[in-house]
Parts: C-alpha cells; sequence; structure tokens
C-alpha cells in the first residue's frame, strides 16, 4: 500500500481537459517537495500517457501512487488497445487522425517518450478490450540517452 | 536567505479584511488575519498584482524618492523606457530626458540603451550554443521570483544576464567617475521605475551580490513634475542614444523580437506567464529557441507604478520607434562582457513546500487531502485563505483552526444546538424536583 495513493477519471469526449490530471500530480509533488527531475519526468511521461488516452481510447482512468522513493502510474482505458505494441513504440508511429495532428498531436512520439522519462514501462493490451500502460519513476534515477 | 526586503506592503489602516488580494495572488502569499491582509515575506515575489487589484487603495509600494537626490554629489536618472509611453504626442525622447535634468538629476543615462547590449549580448551566448533551450528572459524580476519558488526545474533555463537596468548603472556611474572624478559612492544613479518589482530588485537583487542602483523611484512620482518641465523648456538637449530595440524592451515581445530569430514565444499577465511555464516544463513547448515574459500585461507599460492605460502606451511607443535607427549601441567585437553576466547562479527557493522531510509532507498531504473534505468547496476566502485547499494547508501547518471556516463553524454549532436539545429531552423523563432538592422544601 503506498502512502498516497489517487486515481483520476480521464474524460474521452473533452480534449481540452487532457493534462489535468497529470498537471495536478506535478503539482501535488511540487508541494510534496519531491526531487524536480522526478517530478518533471512524472508529469511530462503521465501527461503524454494521458493524452493518449483522451486521443485514441476515449479516455480511462489515472491511477497514481506515491511513495518516497518510487512513484507508479497506471493508465488504464477501454479503448481499441494495441495490435503490435512493438510497433507503437517505435518513433514517429501514429495512428493519431488527422483532427488531432492539426493540434500539433499524434507525432508518435508519445509512447518513445513514455519510455524515455520513465525507469520502468510495461504495456499490456488486448485488441477490442483496452490497453493498460504501468510506469515507475525513482527518484534520483537518471532515464536512459539523458 | 533570512530576511526579506519587500517593496510591496500593507497600509493596515486602509484594509477591511476583503478577499481581493487574497484570491489575486499567484503564489498564494496573502490571508487574511484578525481582518487585515497579511502577506507571507518568503512567497512573496513583488509582481504588484495585489496592489493592481485591492479597491480600498491599502497595499502600496515602497520605492525612494526625489528628496534622496541630496544623499549624493552626483546624481544620475535611469528612466526605463516604459517613461517615454507616459505622454501624449510625444515625439522625441529628448524632452523627457532634458525634462528629468532641469527636475535636478545632473545627468540622464537611458536604460534603453543598456537594452541594446543586453539583446545583442542574448544573441551572442544564444549562438554559442552554452545555453539550455528554451532560453527564459530574466529581465522581468517578478517572473524570474516566481520561477525559483514553483518552477525548480526551470531555474537553469533563466538567460544568466544581468537586467538592462543594473548595466546601465554600471555604465553610467563608470563613466561619471571618469568625467566628474568622484567617488563611486558619491554618484548616486536611480532607476525610474514602472513596477515594484524593480524596487526589491535592487534591495535583493538575484544573479548578482550587490545592486549597482542606489534607488528607484516610481514613474508615477516623477510624471507630475517632469510633464509640467516638459512644457516649459528653453531648451531641448539632444541625449537620447537610443534605437528601436531600446526602446522596444517596454512592451512585451519588444526583447524577443531583438534577437532577430523568429523562433520566439512573448508571453505577458501573471496568468498567461504561468500557464506557459507549466507547459515549458512538461515540455509540450517545443522548436522554441526564446520565452520572453513579463509579469504585467502589456510588459513594462502595464506595471502598476505607471500612470498611463498600457495599450494607450504601447501605441505611443510604436510611434515614437517609428524614426529612430535600429540599435544605437553595440558591444564591441569578441566574446559577451563578463560585467554583464550574472555572478551567481539562480537557485530553487522551497518556500511553498509542505515539509522538508518528504515522509512528514507526506503525513500532511493526507491530512490536507482529509480535511479538505470537510470544507465546502467555495473557495469564498471568508476564512482568510484563497481556497479551501490553501486552507486546509494552513490548518495542517498549525497556523489556524478548522472552525475558521464559517460552514464547518455552522455544521459544528448545529451539532452542540442537537447534542443540547437531545440531552433536553432526555432529561425530561424526569421532574423538575427530582433534580433540585430545594424545591421540594417550598
Amino acid at each position: 500500500m503506498s502512502m498516497l495513493h489517487l486515481t483520476y477519471q480521464v474524460p474521452g469526449d473533452d480534449f481540452t481537459r487532457a493534462g489535468e490530471a497529470s498537471g495536478d500530480v506535478k503539482h501535488k509533488l511540487k508541494k510534496l517537495g519531491y526531487e524536480p527531475d522526478a517530478v518533471r519526468r512524472v508529469a511530462i511521461a503521465m501527461y503524454e500517457g494521458e493524452i493518449n488516452m483522451v486521443i485514441h481510447a476515449g479516455g480511462g482512468e489515472a491511477v497514481v501512487d506515491i511513495d518516497p522513493d518510487r512513484v507508479d502510474i497506471l493508465l488504464q482505458d477501454h479503448g481499441p488497445g494495441i495490435a503490435d505494441v512493438d510497433q507503437a513504440m517505435q518513433a514517429g508511429w501514429s495512428t493519431a487522425p488527422d483532427n488531432v495532428r492539426a493540434l500539433g498531436f499524434g507525432a508518435g512520439m508519445g509512447l518513445p517518450n513514455m519510455k524515455k522519462y520513465t525507469d520502468e514501462m510495461t504495456i499490456d493490451s488486448v485488441v477490442g478490450e483496452g490497453t493498460a500502460v504501468r510506469m515507475t519513476v525513482f527518484p534520483g534515477r537518471k532515464e536512459e540517452g539523458r | 536567505m533570512a530576511e526579506f526586503y519587500h517593496s510591496v506592503t500593507l497600509n493596515e489602516e486602509k484594509c477591511v479584511g476583503c478577499t481581493n488580494c487574497i484570491k489575486r495572488c499567484p503564489t498564494e502569499a496573502i490571508r487574511v488575519r484578525g481582518g487585515k491582509a497579511v502577506i507571507a515575506s518568503e512567497r512573496c515575489i513583488d509582481c504588484g498584482e495585489c496592489i493592481r487589484i485591492c479597491p480600498h487603495h491599502a497595499k502600496r509600494a515602497r520605492h525612494s524618492h526625489l528628496s534622496q537626490l541630496s544623499d549624493f554629489t552626483y546624481t544620475i536618472a535611469l528612466p526605463a523606457p516604459a517613461l517615454y509611453g507616459q505622454f501624449n504626442n510625444l515625439d522625441d525622447i529628448d524632452y523627457v530626458l532634458t525634462g528629468l535634468k532641469e527636475m535636478g538629476f545632473d545627468h540622464v543615462f537611458e536604460v534603453s540603451r543598456a537594452a541594446e547590449l543586453v539583446s545583442e549580448a542574448t544573441r551572442k551566448l544564444m549562438d554559442s550554443g552554452a545555453l539550455k533551450r528554451p532560453v527564459i528572459s530574466s529581465a522581468c524580476p517578478a517572473v524570474v521570483r516566481l520561477i525559483r519558488v514553483r518552477f525548480p526545474d526551470l531555474c537553469d533555463h533563466v538567460l544568466p544576464l544581468k537586467s538592462p537596468m543594473e548595466t546601465a548603472a554600471a555604465m553610467a556611474k563608470k563613466e561619471a567617475q571618469e568625467k566628474t572624478g568622484l567617488p563611486p559612492e558619491q554618484i548616486g544613479c536611480f532607476f525610474i521605475t514602472p513596477c515594484p518589482a524593480k524596487v526589491t530588485d535592487i534591495k535583493m537583487p538575484l544573479g548578482i551580490e550587490k545592486s549597482m542602483v542606489d534607488g528607484a523611484i516610481a514613474i508615477s512620482e516623477v510624471f507630475p513634475e517632469l510633464s509640467h518641465k516638459m512644457d516649459h523648456l528653453e531648451k531641448v538637449e539632444p541625449l537620447s542614444v537610443s534605437g528601436i530595440i531600446g526602446v522596444g524592451w517596454s512592451t512585451s515581445g519588444g526583447e524577443a523580437a531583438a534577437l532577430l530569430n523568429e523562433k520566439y514565444l512573448a508571453a505577458d499577465g501573471i496568468e498567461n506567464v504561468i500557464r506557459v511555464l507549466e507547459e515549458i516544463e512538461d515540455e509540450r513547448i517545443g522548436e522554441l529557441d526564446f520565452i520572453e515574459l513579463n509579469a504585467c500585461a502589456g510588459g513594462c507599460v502595464g506595471g502598476v507604478l505607471c500612470v498611463e492605460n498600457p495599450y494607450v502606451a504601447k501605441a505611443r511607443i510604436q510611434r515614437l520607434r517609428k524614426y529612430l535607427p535600429v540599435s544605437q549601441n553595440h558591444l564591441k567585437g569578441g566574446p559577451v562582457p563578463k560585467v554583464m553576466e550574472w555572478e551567481e547562479d539562480l537557485e530553487f527557493s522551497n518556500v511553498l513546500t509542505l515539509s522538508s522531510d518528504l515522509k512528514e509532507a507526506m503525513q500532511m498531504m493526507l491530512k490536507i487531502d482529509e480535511i479538505e473534505q470537510e470544507f465546502p468547496g467555495l473557495d469564498c476566502g471568508a476564512c482568510g485563505a484563497p481556497t479551501c485547499r490553501a486552507f486546509a494547508e494552513d490548518v495542517v501547518k498549525g497556523i489556524c483552526k478548522d472552525t475558521e471556516c464559517i460552514f464547518v463553524y455552522r455544521k459544528r454549532m448545529k451539532k452542540v444546538a442537537s447534542t443540547l436539545s437531545e440531552l433536553e429531552k432526555s432529561m425530561g423523563r424526569f421532574s423538575v424536583e427530582e433534580l433540585d432538592p430545594k424545591e421540594e422544601k417550598e
């Protein structure tokens, strides 16, 4: 059981509200005095994941568990699922529709960035049922490629 | 830092304890306690928003006064270019500068001159590739202070160059020393300021150890006398040495445009500034090299110590700039002079965190979440805190009691009342005689 357990419903029908959950988590981590680099990594990775849920899955649920030595993020949706996770992980690969790309999203950097900024990430996806992305950030640890 | 100096202060007599300023403050630094506003020193960034919003004029900015000129043998006015936007039908900056001399200053050195050098130095540093992108402007002291308390991860994006005001003071003092042979302490440099944040920046600078500026006088203080002098000038001296770039620093977008690189963004107004900083932090703003941020709407012309509407001032400055050369001040070749650079790094100041101990902070946050449930979520401000959440934080920190929330108080009172009436009902089963032996005798 984590010390702080936060849950958020990410609405799928209102694109303008995407980013609210990750924004709240960032604000709370700062209030706690969490290590700035870890705060930034959590904020970026969770924001990307939250946007993904809105663009591709019609929203979902975000569960964040905060402990002094780790932050765990679970993003669970009931969207179409990812047919080929390895392909989705490639930089530049995207299935985002044009209207979303017009807003500057859908560059195919979401999942690669989430992987880059977190210390652990797993994706469980079943086509037709949904996707669960689990990410963990350990404060003080560096992400790859920095 | 143990002590804080702030330009923004409260006039207790005028404060009626309303909720305007607590709601407006971008760092939640103000609370109403005992019917008066109280500013938390360590949180205040001197942006002046509370001065702007207070309908009772209870918030004011401390600044230097013209009477202080007599403390020095030789005095120099350093006018912010925002000053030029305050006068109607002005088409020559020399009127303003000559007018300042008529008011008693021995010399005038335009801050816009130094701004042109800072622009050139910024271009050089950006070209050298040594700065972390996007580079965030350091010219607005309220923004630098905001970053310092709210955006720890952006501290190293802030442009490590002294402000035009500092560079102007250093140049003006050196020039005056050479000309008069006086020691620096007898030469007084006074910035003519559009905002209180600059006053604070002189007393407690960031990035440098000590300011070269001896005082800051509000534009609103010099304005009446200056405009009178300007109307009665016998002869106008050719004093101005500024170009479009330097004068442009007075309005939002001016500093960024001077970089001659279109990959920039300029945001003004404190809420917009916060929104942009949040997005930079989340790496949602990509492909930009420079971010210009001004706490006041419109830029420095929007400062609370200006007299003119910022948009009118902006229009005037556009007109004034029209026939000026692009820039009249240039660095000698080579690298950026060391004297223009910051002497120390900008360091994060964690005044907004709950506790220095992470575990304790987490316990406090749990408690805050729990207490917040009891509050109505109206953010009415009647308790003196800007939001129910901020109030819950204050309660957990032991600064105040939860019953200062009128809703909690009412709920508790109802409970007490119903307990009493329950008690009364249950007592009704006994006769009065049984309870009071004296009654029996009668």
